[in-house]
């Protein structure tokens, strides 16, 4: 944190100066090693096996928050007697389907509660949605997410046991399912001392209960992995267990990498997603908006106004052409089959399928692994157009790329046409980032951007503007969608720019009025209201932009809720009705944040109650209620059906309902705690161009890991081309331990090369001791290799890419890759140019049993791809 | 005489109160004319650190239409005012002199950049995303109804503002543009 997010960190040295105590745990020393209380250089990997040891320890001691385990979680829910777990499976769960690599999760279900709460979540649509939820194309397409941030629908109300004593209540499930991860194997699979990790453990719990809280903080460290979502999972029952969420001080913050990162994941780039986590609509699934909202038809919880949000966002896209008649022109939005995002895009592109790409402020062939590959799928294009400040890799890779000098590359067989459209920087435009506490924050528009540089604003108006006056006689029912969009902003200035102050009113939506809507209750389904994100609702309440405020936090309380605006509603902790005891009293004095005042008959407190106002505590939903009047008056956890937060999930995750410990699927070590090696769903995509590095080889017996410098920034399109940052990190170096410089003959600063099955690169070795070899109990060493990866070609600050070097694997949830854990080799000198490097990647996948990597030119052709003969992945 | 030795610093070091030359001895009549970029600015304007996450505050420093600097803003509940290394650089980012501020192109099959003005980029490019749209489009996929491009893919968003990122899912979807993603994917 104090590496990454320099600024932030400040808020953990005053929580220290305080008396916090502050644990680092990174397989990296880094700046906040140094600061840290302890430091816990836990293997690459190995992070649920070190936060299950947590959750055993404590389950065994009895240091879980009872009162609020008993009251706001799904500890006491009976599973069916279908699901067998992980402990009797070797690593697998029920419902594995090893043909497809798949799980049904029909026997992960809670056991129905007899007879049938009336306001359960099982109308026929739901059901039959949930059915065809099971296939493969929709697992594929992103299922975890697009269920949306109600998560999954769950067909029935669960059967509960309060004493929690029942064989097959989550809490004993989940008892059993860590039972293994004790010190002695959380020592010998993260390979860290016993009394680390209880010295850890101590200071976690001792810090949980009523008068104080712990908070967990992640990064990308945790999300590049091929069980990412898991990890974070493991983290979530932790901090469920010991009461650490929506309360002050607590819960689990991701610290996200980019300035508007959070915006993007809101109002989403994203394949799989619509503006406020709806999903895409599946063309297996939702052919019609009945189909679409059927999930949420019966569903409790504030998810179960999903068509009234989905009918405000049509409202704002398709105007007066969406009627009641035509379903608000649900048919107008296209459908997703399967998994669409970047990486098989990528792979669509070599095989010819895609014509033509845009690249908005990212630098894929620097920043995204096996930038190779990324440099292939851009060579078999029509046409790429580039928008950034600088010339960046990704737009010169027809002329420079390190494929150039093999020869799998060459500018006059190369027929993607490139167009560089320069770009306006954040002081040349106005409008909001979201930054990582999910605060949008309005920026002033300082100067004009020079020349012909413009605001993607500008682009993308004036792209749509161009594209609908060129279709505006058209019939072809498929121009429908565009000539109906709503498409009429305000313009200004000399350069026409779009007024993004109208875009975000949009966004926010309005009512029958025409006014802005103030919050997404007022959301209807009958086409009064509008609203292109809702979620957002509320930042332009009262015609006045609210994520412009900028009153000084010298003149606001703890909680500065008069600067900018967070969603949803201005809240800036979420589920913060768990501040509160059951009865709606603070857990403690000291822990004050949001409580029910009896007097005034509605929730008070610090922060805006994330709850209803004026639900009482003592609230029961009555029968046939639904959305948020199902909703008790107990159930701190608003967007979810049953208003608990799962501790089991009994769906929406595709990899098990459990977080359990798989290795890498790049790994040099084997799995300690089950048969099954690496995380059985994970996702690869096969091609001579992504060639895996069998685990446990000897051709590639090194973990490497990835990671960021506080003087530059992920693909270096923003800091290599800047003199002061230029300065400050000059070169691409790698980090390794003394004992793996030795065992390998490499010197500090002189230069290595690093191999994979993918390519090789160089860079200047740095010997530090802040790179630990982990001695395993069998007596095995585990090196590992710490490597920025913010160069590239072109800039003041140059070097090999690092993710040159990495290949693509999938978390099956997110299809987010394993940047944060793969193998290599090492060895001293700089690596070969031309053809001989080519051949000396071939010799090493030969050597380790991988098929070919050759590729024709451009990367086509490619020859026959097959897994490696030489993996023990099991 | 005295005159001539009195604007001499270590002079006035030797024999005046300041012996270490870190205070007035060491001040010139060009140390007194110095007036910092902030302090001569035609206006501050606040912004938001571009760089990660966090968000830090921005105060924007314009003189004659120029940025001259960039400084936390102390009112800010998130930063207090700090930058980090990348923040503190960020004039840099704007007034670098390797920006690329003109439209540049590439030919199939070229060797060197083209130069090119906006507006018939812009005509351009919205003739190449009607024939890709064209090309890849599918009104069925095995079966069922899909009414989507896979000709036309994008990338990027996690570095723009809301209201670019909204703009871009609106024009794609209506489109019929699906495979769009952005950092966030990374």
């Amino acid at each position: 944190m104090a590496e990454c997010h320099p600024v932030g960190f400040q808020w953990v040295t005053e929580a220290k100066a305080r008396g916090a105590k502050v644990v680092h745990i990174d397989p990296r020393f880094t700046r906040t090693s140094a600061i840290a209380d302890l430091h816990v250089p836990l293997r690459i990997g190995s992070d649920i096996a070190f936060l299950g040891g947590l959750i055993r320890y404590v389950l065994d001691n009895e240091l879980y928050f009872d009162e609020y385990v008993r009251a706001y979680t799904n500890a006491a829910a009976i599973v069916g007697e279908e699901y067998v777990d992980s402990e009797d499976l070797d690593g697998l769960f029920s419902g594995f389907d090893p043909e497809t690599r798949t799980y049904d999760e029909a026997s992960w279900q809670y056991e129905p509660e007899e007879p049938p709460h009336s306001s359960s979540d099982d109308p026929p649509e739901a059901a039959e949605q949930e059915r065809s939820e099971q296939h493969p194309d929709v697992r594929h397409a992103d299922r975890a997410q697009a269920a949306g941030s109600g998560g999954p629908p769950i067909p029935s109300k669960p059967k509960r046991d309060e004493t929690l004593q029942h064989p097959r209540s989550v809490f004993q499930i989940l008892k059993r399912h860590y039972a293994r991860y004790t010190p002695e194997m959380v020592s010998e699979v993260c390979g860290i001392e016993p009394e680390v990790f209880l010295q850890v453990a101590e200071w976690v719990t001792e810090n949980s209960g009523r008068e104080r809280t712990t908070a967990w903080v992640y990064s990308v460290g945790w999300t590049q992995h091929s069980v990412g979502a898991q990890y974070i999972r493991t983290a979530s029952i932790l901090q469920t267990l010991l009461g650490n969420i929506g309360r002050p001080g607590g819960g689990i913050m991701a610290l996200r990498g980019h300035a508007s990162i959070q915006g993007s994941t809101d109002v989403p780039t994203l394949f799989n997603l619509l503006p406020g986590y709806l999903p895409m609509p599946h063309a297996l699934q939702h052919q019609t908006l009945d189909d679409y909202v059927g999930d949420a038809a019966g569903k409790a919880g504030f998810w179960g106004n999903k068509r009234a949000y989905t009918v405000s966002l049509l409202k704002a896209w398709f105007g007066d052409a969406a009627t009641a008649e035509n379903d608000f022109c649900f048919d107008h939005l296209p459908k997703i089959t399967g998994d669409h995002s970047s990486y098989q895009t990528i792979a669509a592109m070599i095989r010819g399928e895609v014509s033509g790409y845009f690249l908005v402020g990212e630098n894929p062939t620097v920043g995204h692994p096996n930038s190779r590959m990324n440099r292939f799928g851009l060579a078999n294009l029509d046409w790429l157009v580039v928008r950034d400040l600088q010339m960046i890799e990704s737009a010169t890779f027809w002329k420079e790329s390190p494929e150039i000098e093999t020869g799998e590359l060459a500018p006059e067989s190369i027929a993607t046409e490139v167009f560089f459209v320069p770009a306006a920087t954040h002081a040349e435009k106005e409008g909001t980032f979201t930054q990582t506490q999910r605060v949008l924050q309005w920026r002033h528009k300082a100067v004009e951007p020079p020349g012909d540089a413009r605001s993607d604003l500008w682009f993308y108006y004036h792209l749509g503007r161009i594209l609908r006056e060129r279709l505006a006689d058209s019939t072809d029912p498929r121009d429908r969608p565009l000539l109906d969009l709503t498409w009429d902003y305000p313009l200004e200035g000399e350069t026409q720019d779009p007024s993004a102050a109208a875009v975000l009113r949009e966004i926010n939506g309005t009512g029958p009025d025409g006014r802005a809507l103030s919050s997404y209750v007022q959301m209807r389904d009958d086409g009064s209201t509008t609203g292109g994100c809702w979620i957002y609702c509320g930042v332009y309440a009262d015609e006045i932009n609210q994520a412009a405020r900028k009153k000084p936090h010298r003149e606001q309380g703890q909680v500065p809720s008069e600067w900018g605006w967070a969603w949803p509603l201005n809240r800036r902790v979420l589920y913060n009705r768990a501040s509160a005891d059951p009865g709606g009293r603070p857990w403690s004095e000291r822990k004050k944040y949001v409580w029910w005042d009896e007097e005034a008959g509605r929730w008070t407190g610090d922060d805006v109650p994330d709850f209803e106002a004026e639900k009482r505590p003592d609230y029961v939903p009555p029968d046939g209620a639904r959305a948020q009047d199902a909703i008790a008056g107990t159930d701190p956890f608003v967007m979810q059906g049953d208003g608990k937060a799962w501790l089991f999930a009994p769906a929406g995750l595709v990899d098990g309902p459990l977080p359990t410990h798989y290795e890498p699927a790049e790994s040099v070590v084997e799995n300690g705690l089950y048969k099954q090696q690496a995380n059985p769903t994970v996702e690869f995509i096969e091609g001579p161009w992504n060639r895996a590095n069998p685990s446990r080889s000897d051709v590639f017996p090194f973990q490497v890991t990835t990671y960021r410098l506080t003087e530059h920034h992920t693909a270096g399109g923003m800091s290599r081309t800047l003199p002061y940052l230029a300065e400050l990190q000059p070169e691409f170096f790698v980090e390794v331990s003394p004992e793996l410089a030795e065992l390998r003959g490499l010197a500090n600063g002189e230069y290595a090369t690093l191999v994979s099955a993918r390519t090789a690169i160089e860079a200047k070795v740095l010997v530090t001791e802040r790179v630990r070899p982990i001695r395993l109990r069998d007596g095995t060493v585990v090196h590992q290799i710490g490597m920025p990866y913010h160069w590239s070609y072109s800039g003041i600050s140059t070097g090999d890419a690092a993710n040159d070097l990495l290949g693509i694997v999938l978390d099956p949830n997110t299809h987010i890759q394993e940047s944060k854990a793969s193998t290599c080799d090492i060895r001293p000198g700089r690596r070969p140019h031309g053809p001989e490097l080519l051949d000396l990647v071939e010799s090493y996948r030969r050597r380790a049993g991988v098929a070919s990597g050759r590729v024709g030119l451009n990367g086509r052709d490619p020859v026959e791809a097959s897994a490696g003969e030489g993996s023990t992945q099991s | 005489m005295k005159t001539w030795l009195d604007a001499w610093p270590v002079f006035r070091q030797l024999t005046g109160p300041d012996p270490l030359g870190r205070g007035r001895a060491a001040r010139s009549r060009a140390t007194e004319n110095v007036v910092s970029r902030t302090a001569t600015a035609d206006r501050v304007v606040q912004s938001v650190c571009p760089y990660c996450a966090v968000g830090c505050a921005q105060r924007i420093y314009v003189k004659d239409e120029q940025i001259v600097q960039i400084e936390g803003d102390p009112d800010s509940p998130i930063s207090r005012g700090r930058l980090c290394p990348k923040g503190s650089a960020s004039k840099q980012l704007v007034t670098s002199p390797t920006r690329v501020t003109t439209v540049k192109y590439r030919r199939p099959y070229g060797t060197e950049w083209e130069d090119l003005d906006l507006d018939t980029a812009m005509e351009m490019i919205a003739d190449r995303v009607l024939e890709a749209r064209r090309k890849g489009w599918q009104d069925e996929h095995e079966g069922t109804r899909v009414n989507r491009t896979m000709g036309v893919a994008s990338l990027g968003g996690a570095t723009l503002d809301n209201e670019e990122n909204y703009l871009m899912k609106k024009l794609y979807s209506a489109l019929g543009a699906i495979q769009i993603e952005n950092q966030a994917r990374i």
